[in-house]
């Protein structure tokens, strides 16, 4: 079992979300986070005041999935979150050691 | 004010050669002008609140925003007690060139049959009382984000007494500078000159914020500052055409003249700092069009519709250039620029007011015993800088011995904490 943690543009969400919903990935959490990456921030100005924004809104998605599954929900992460420009985001793949569904008691597979 | 010596001089002409069933004569109501300065008295009140409170608050940081609605809110109550108590009398009572007499103390004489040419003294009371508390709260965002509330008050209550009352009284109450013939229909001088060199003495009396200029300090909600700019431009037109008490062609061409210098105002902030910085800003139209309300209020009752325009480009392009260049070259911490805006503006307005009050730039005449436009300018500058010498000086010593006896400025901790929290146990952000 892994755990996908994706930082993608905010626009991107609802394409990603529906492209792991066709892979038939039957949850996901959302986030609102900010950060930088190679993008860097941007300035602001107010009455000649110029601030900078070092960090950027982003999504932070995680996903839990079998590991068979993994090359397959990255890859359509990958697809639906590619604009070609420059932060774009980042994916980042762990182990997941255990799962357990709350109402039910069932773990690992029969819990994701 | 010159309608009333328009219409009674009118009045005296007619009535000498033709009978007129309704000639008003000298001290008779008029019901039309009354229930048009009734408006304007509310309309004007709506400028503080909520039009310039929403306006400055919208630019603190969120940790503040909630201290200045206070103050401007507060400010709007002590001062129409202290009005009511003895700034009107001050202000408006017979007395010398510098200050009015002590007559009309605790309103008295001020009733229900009383008249101040064709309206109600009632209402032209009120109505300066709307312009006593929109003047000190002009000052509040000089010194915004770290002058503590009680010591605001106290500055406010003598500032009222000892620069408000005379200025007022010297343009509008029988003074020495009306007796120059100078031109300030709505407040040039009184207010916009006065408020702005006061809010200059009290950025540099209190100092610069903590971490000013390297910090950054973002408004917390331009849309604030948009709705209360917009709800500024509108009340501005009971501030200038209701200056001329009367409902008549005057005030018509006053409430023109108003909205033509602010939208070339709001035009001219925009462009310049398209040109300058390569974007037009929300902050800069709404602040441009504040400084084009601010220009054309001396101007309102002596200009035309053209003159009007170039007093407002003029005022957008100077404006945009003090508050964005001027106070950073010249290191003050003006946090809302009040002297940027408001004298500045002031300035541009009450000198440009002596070009186009000529008749052939479509202006009204010159005032009393100014037969030139060199003249009436010569006025309008002695008008100026008596003003800014005038009220800097003495906001400073105010300023100076507030701070002795109880100090004006909050503790480097509270002012860290922000203002809503460390002086009202509020916050405006429950998020």
């Amino acid at each position: 079992m892994k755990l996908v943690t994706a930082i993608i543009k905010p626009f991107k969400l609802d394409d990603v979300r529906q492209s792991l919903s066709e892979l038939g990935v039957q949850g996901m959490t959302v986030t609102e986070v900010k950060g930088f990456g190679r993008q860097k921030g941007h300035t602001e100005l107010y009455r000649g005041a110029e601030y900078v924004v070092d960090f950027l809104p982003k999504v932070k998605l995680e996903v839990a999935v079998d590991g068979a599954r993994l090359e397959q929900t990255l890859e359509a992460i990958r697809d639906a979150a590619n604009t070609g420009k420059i932060g774009d985001g980042k994916i980042f793949v762990s182990d997941l050691q255990q799962v357990i569904r709350i109402r039910t008691g069932e773990t690992d597979d029969d819990a994701l | 004010m010159n309608a009333l010596l328009t219409r009674l001089g009118g009045t005296v002409a007619l009535g000498a050669f033709l009978v007129i069933p309704d000639v008003r004569a000298e001290d008779t109501l008029s019901a039309g002008d009354t229930a048009w300065m009734l408006t304007a008295t509310a309309l004007v009140l709506f400028m503080t609140i909520p039009g310039l409170a929403l306006f400055y608050a919208g630019m603190v940081r969120s940790k503040n925003v909630l201290s200045v609605l206070m103050q401007c809110f507060a400010i709007t109550g002590l001062m129409s007690i202290l009005w009511a108590f003895y700034g009107y009398s001050l202000a408006f009572d017979e007395g010398g060139k510098f200050i009015g007499g002590i007559g009309k103390l605790f309103l008295r004489g001020v009733g229900v049959d009383s008249l101040t040419g064709t309206i109600p003294e009632t209402v032209f009371m009120t109505f300066q009382m709307t312009f006593a508390v929109i003047t000190p709260a002009l000052i509040v965002g000089a010194f915004a984000e770290r002058m503590k509330f009680s010591a605001m008050m106290v500055f406010m209550a003598l500032w009222l007494t000892f620069c408000y009352a005379p200025v007022c009284h010297w343009v509008w109450g029988g003074g020495w500078l009306g007796d120059l013939g100078i031109l300030d229909f709505a407040g040039g001088t009184v207010v916009h000159i006065n408020a702005g060199v006061a809010g200059l003495a009290a950025a540099l009396v209190l100092g610069r914020r903590h971490g000013y200029p390297e910090r950054q300090m973002p408004p917390n909600n331009l849309g604030y500052t948009v709705v209360g700019a917009s709800i500024l431009w509108v009340g501005w037109f009971g501030f200038n055409a209701g200056s001329e008490l009367a409902a008549d062609g005057v005030a018509g061409m006053a409430m023109a003249v108003t909205q033509l210098a602010t939208a070339a105002a709001a035009l001219g902030w925009m462009s310049s700092e398209w040109i300058a910085h390569r974007k037009p800003s929300v902050l800069g139209i709404a602040s441009g069009a504040v400084a084009g309300l601010v220009a054309i209020t001396p101007a309102s009752g002596s200009v035309g519709p053209m003159g009007a325009i170039v007093i407002g480009v003029a005022a957008g392009i100077i404006c945009f250039f003090c508050a964005t260049k001027l106070k950073r070259a010249l290191g003050y911490d003006d946090t809302l620029d009040v002297f940027g805006i408001h004298a500045i503006g002031g300035i541009v307005g009450a000198l440009l007011t002596g070009v186009f009050a000529a008749r052939a730039l479509g202006g009204a005449g010159f005032g009393d015993g100014n037969d030139s436009m060199a003249a009436q300018v010569w006025a309008q500058g002695i008008g100026v800088v008596t003003t800014c010498a005038y009220t800097f000086v003495v906001s400073y010593v105010i300023l100076k011995i507030v701070d002795a006896t109880m100090g004006l400025r909050v503790s480097e901790e509270q002012e860290e904490e922000g203002l809503d929290l460390a002086l009202h146990d509020e916050r405006g952000y429950i998020l």
